[in-house]
């Protein structure tokens, strides 16, 4: 995992003492263990049911503990096309949830607004809130969604920790 | 002809439009002062006996000088058919009677078709927007001059500003 650094004992050789950063092992905590908000907007949450139910088994990758509050979430999938009179309440809820917290656009609905170029349809999520990864398709497949669970693993690998942002970043993130 | 519309054109003389059936739809066009009465006729009459309102729609025909259709369509539960009545509306006064003290089932209808299409309805006890927020300001969607990206209200997050991070 490039993760863990394994000490060898003196005597027999068996592993049991583990070297690494601080850093990642808050990041391999924090992956491990993703608890989503189930924010199914459309046909994109049946996929995504399916991608937590036996066959695909979302639980498998720590992700598997729908949460039917933003307080005790902190991945929201958003699911679905997105109208315009729902932004206001993806929002509220988006910003109910506690920090570190992570968004993924499901489907070509949330991404872009796929085909629904209409007066009532925003044109993608990531207009009012900050995406972190798009999974592609309409809908998705479970291996999609999984696949970018996976990708946002990998990125939640990636984040510095221990490091506070300075006031101007802060501000550019503000969507 | 269908018995119901044999019935109607007996009872009604004048104020009916025309009727038509057409592949087991049986429709009833009317002239818009005529349509509470033939409706509340559909409801009460015993032959008739359309208990339940299926639903209110209406039509943008642009170049008509009756602009706007609206349609009911009405089922009988005990004696299992169905009727479409229609009517039509100039632009310039969009006015029809509400049908919601007949059919109770008639209010969230009518104000749909009252916010997507911008058709009043006389004596509606809550004639207000149900889909758009009640600030809308843009007009009525589904009028076929209205463009189909809308006025920017998609594009505008206004909840924005109240943002603090």
């Amino acid at each position: 995992m490039g993760l863990i650094q394994l000490g060898r004992h003196e005597k027999d050789g068996v592993p049991d003492v583990i070297t690494g950063s601080l850093e990642k092992a808050v990041n391999w905590a924090r992956k491990g263990s993703l608890w989503p908000m189930t924010f199914g907007l459309a046909c994109c949450a049946i996929e995504m049911m399916a991608a937590v139910s036996s066959r695909y088994d979302m639980d498998r990758f720590g992700a598997g503990v729908f949460r039917g509050s933003p307080r005790q979430s902190d991945l929201m999938i958003v699911a679905g096309t997105v109208c315009r009179r729902m932004a206001p309440v993806i929002r509220k809820i988006y910003d109910q949830m506690p920090e570190p917290k992570y968004v993924i656009a499901m489907g070509s609905c949330a991404t872009s607004g796929n085909i629904y170029d209409s007066y009532s349809v925003v044109q993608g999520v990531d207009r009012f809130i900050p995406v972190d990864i798009y999974v592609p398709g309409c809908p998705p497949t479970p291996e999609a969604l999984l696949d970018g669970i996976l990708k946002l693993q990998e990125r939640i690998m990636q984040k510095r920790v221990f490091v506070t942002q300075p006031d101007q970043v802060k501000a550019k993130l503000k969507v | 002809m269908h018995p119901l519309l044999n019935r109607i054109q007996q009872t009604f003389s004048a104020g009916i439009t025309s009727l038509s059936e057409w592949r087991g739809d049986v429709v009833v066009t009317v002239s818009r002062d005529k349509l509470h009465e033939v409706a509340q006729f559909m409801r009460e009459d015993p032959w008739m006996d359309f208990d339940y309102i299926v639903h209110v729609s209406s039509v943008d025909w642009p170049d008509d000088e009756e602009r706007f259709e609206v349609v009911w369509e009405f089922y009988s539960l005990r004696k299992r058919q169905r009727i479409r009545l229609k009517t039509r509306v100039p632009e310039s006064d969009c006015v029809v009677d509400s049908l919601t003290d007949l059919w109770k089932g008639a209010d969230f209808m009518e104000r749909e078709v009252y916010d997507m299409m911008g058709i009043r309805f006389r004596n509606h006890p809550d004639l207000r927007r149900i889909l758009m927020p009640d600030d809308y300001t843009e007009g009525y969607p589904l009028r076929k001059d209205f463009p189909l990206r809308g006025k920017g209200w998609r594009d505008t997050f206004e909840f924005l500003d109240e943002v603090t991070r």
